[in-house]
């Protein structure tokens, strides 16, 4: 039984289930609902099948059809793989049996095909081996998530959807012409023969620098962070959670597997500076934006915009830091996904109860959602870096590394941005305390939508405890290992 | 080789051309017209490149334009979808901000 577990190609299930589930949705309107929730379950035990699988055997890799590179497509999984399917599966189970509550009959027809093409090419991108199947992934990735955006067809979400549209497109646009160079310049578009063969040359600059502004675009890097807050904050709930946590990780992801593969020619620092500069500029002005906002789900975008910031820390700190920088990378990752998702449920929670989503109107809302307001302290604890959490464990690395290497202002910004997302977090919660001139109508909110919004917040928390086997299985194909050395 | 050089810069030249005109031009049609000429700057290009190797043209360069133009048009179809919604609800298909700029 073992034995034929082993060989079943679990990637390849990955992305051809929610695909099809999207497909029969599509063509089953009245149906999408269970056979969405089958396959989220079904996603989920296929992904613990492909972590059992790379434990026992490695890195995985498989070629669809027999067709090899560059025509046609090949899959590859390892550990950072692995970390990034599990992430986008727990968030999406979540999201699923949340936003069951949430929808209601004609959107609900709508959301769910879109939601599992989503979910197909984010399993799809986390598993490509080639940068133009990266390209074509993060294209369906971005096309479905504005699909999302704009599912209320309210004028703030379309205008929204539109400006996150022709952001997404430009990157894309950017990284397409920049892996057209590439393939140029080293005849190949697979991601491990490109890595032997690019070296210091003016097109690879030209390449990189394409790449990594595309990218950054995508991801939101600060100043590119304008379509986010709006995009992020006018969607529905449920679909807010799935645009922070997972759909600008994917493009990150991108980033930073291109960076390690890829552009490690590059010893002169500049640009991994100046990533830098610009993520500590997110980090601050993220974090001042976010107490500035009078609206929760604004302050949730901000701060999703700061913690990105954090993530563009690492860059400069790599240069000497090693691998010990690129896992704190990977697990800020994961917390952040799982945290900032349980905070936009939340923020769901609390407008569908008051009808409104204005701070200080929550009027006591801890007495009466008393285990919605327990998930967005948690998630909290988790964004604001504090232990025992998964975002402490990373922003204790990332610190240890800053101070370690000297970089004194890193180690700064990264306090003061602790600091900051402590005020606008507690800012909410003191609000949630103390009654608001104008009462709520209370509308009573389901069960399941608290207890998700809980669950995650408690799994942000959890990964705090699990790190060690955590990092074994990210460290699986040993994808940091390969640059710098253990400090 | 040297004409294919001059296509190869006729696409850069696209490129930015689309870029500035997404950057600065207010009205959505424009915009998404942009996207689409920049699009054609970097498909001008990958096959452009593709041709420097002569006698035999490589393919591949042409299958990623093709499927980059797959995605193009549902990328344009979807634009211009948002964009006549927004054009319904509000006067000039402008995006909020750029509406305050003019007025």
């Amino acid at each position: 039984m073992g034995a034929q577990l082993i060989q079943v190609d679990w990637a390849v299930v990955l992305i051809m289930l929610p695909l099809s589930a999207a497909m029969l949705g599509f063509l089953l309107p009245g149906m999408a609902r269970n056979i969405g929730l089958l396959a989220a379950l079904l996603i989920l035990f296929t992904v613990v099948g492909l972590g059992w699988q790379l434990t026992q055997t490695g890195v995985y890799s498989h070629v669809a059809g027999g067709w090899l590179a560059p025509l046609g497509i090949q899959l590859h999984a390892d550990g950072f793989s692995l970390l990034m399917l599990a992430t986008s599966a727990i968030v999406g189970v979540a999201v699923s049996i949340y936003s069951t509550g949430y929808f209601k009959a004609a959107d609900d027809q709508r959301f769910w095909p879109t939601w599992l093409l989503l979910w197909a090419a984010l399993n799809a991108l986390f598993l490509a081996a080639d940068v133009f199947n990266l390209y074509v992934t993060l294209e369906l990735l971005g096309l479905s998530a504005v699909t999302l955006a704009s599912l209320t067809g309210s004028k703030d979400s379309v205008s929204a959807a539109m400006r996150y549209l022709l952001s997404t497109l430009l990157g894309s646009l950017a990284f397409l012409l920049g892996i057209g160079l590439l393939y140029h310049q080293y005849g190949s578009v697979d991601i491990a023969i490109l890595s032997e063969r690019v070296n210091d040359s003016t097109v690879s600059w030209a390449a990189l620098g394409l790449i990594t502004a595309g990218l950054a675009l995508k991801t939101a890097l600060f100043p590119f962070h304008f379509w986010l807050p709006p995009a992020h904050a006018s969607a529905p709930a449920p679909v807010s959670a799935l645009l922070s946590a997972l759909v600008v990780k994917a493009s990150f992801y991108i980033l930073l597997r291109l960076w390690l593969g890829l552009f490690d020619f590059q010893q002169d620092s500049t640009v991994a500076n100046m990533l830098g500069i610009l993520g500590a500029t997110a980090v601050l002005w993220g974090s001042i934006q976010a107490l500035r906002q009078i609206r929760l789900k604004m302050l949730v975008a901000y701060s999703t915009v700061a913690q990105i910031g954090y993530l563009f820390l690492a860059f400069p700190l790599a240069q000497t830091g090693g691998n010990r920088v690129w896992y704190a990378v990977a697990y800020l990752m994961l917390s952040h996904a799982l945290a900032k998702a349980a905070m936009f449920l939340v923020a769901g929670n609390m407008m569908l109860f008051g009808g409104h989503d204005r701070i200080v109107n929550l009027d006591r809302v801890v007495q009466r959602l008393p285990v919605t307001v327990a998930a967005f302290g948690l998630a909290g604890v988790s964004i604001m870096g504090l232990p025992p959490s998964g975002g402490f464990i990373a922003k204790w690395l990332l610190l240890e590394a800053a101070l370690a290497q000297g970089h004194w202002g890193i180690a700064g910004i990264m306090m003061l941005g602790g600091i900051l997302a402590a005020a606008y977090v507690f800012k909410v919660l003191g609000y949630a305390f103390i009654p608001s001139p104008v009462p709520h109508q209370a509308v009573s909110v389901p069960a399941r939508m608290q207890w998700m919004a809980l669950l995650l917040a408690t799994l942000a928390i959890m990964a705090g405890f699990v790190a060690q086997p955590l990092m074994q299985l990210i460290g699986i194909g040993a994808l940091f290992d390969s640059t710098g050395s253990m400090p | 080789m040297s004409m294919l050089f001059f296509y190869a810069l006729i696409g850069v030249g696209l490129f930015t051309l689309g870029l500035l005109a997404l950057v600065v031009q207010p009205h959505l049609l424009q915009k998404i017209l942009a996207l689409n000429v920049m699009g054609s700057g970097v498909f001008l290009l990958l096959v452009a490149l593709g041709g420097r190797s002569q006698p035999v043209v490589d393919v591949v360069p042409q299958a990623m334009v093709i499927t980059g133009i797959v995605v193009a048009v549902s990328a344009t179809a979807m634009a211009l979808t948002l964009m006549l919604n927004l054009s319904r609800s509000s006067p000039g298909a402008q995006l909020p901000e750029d509406q305050s700029a003019d007025s």
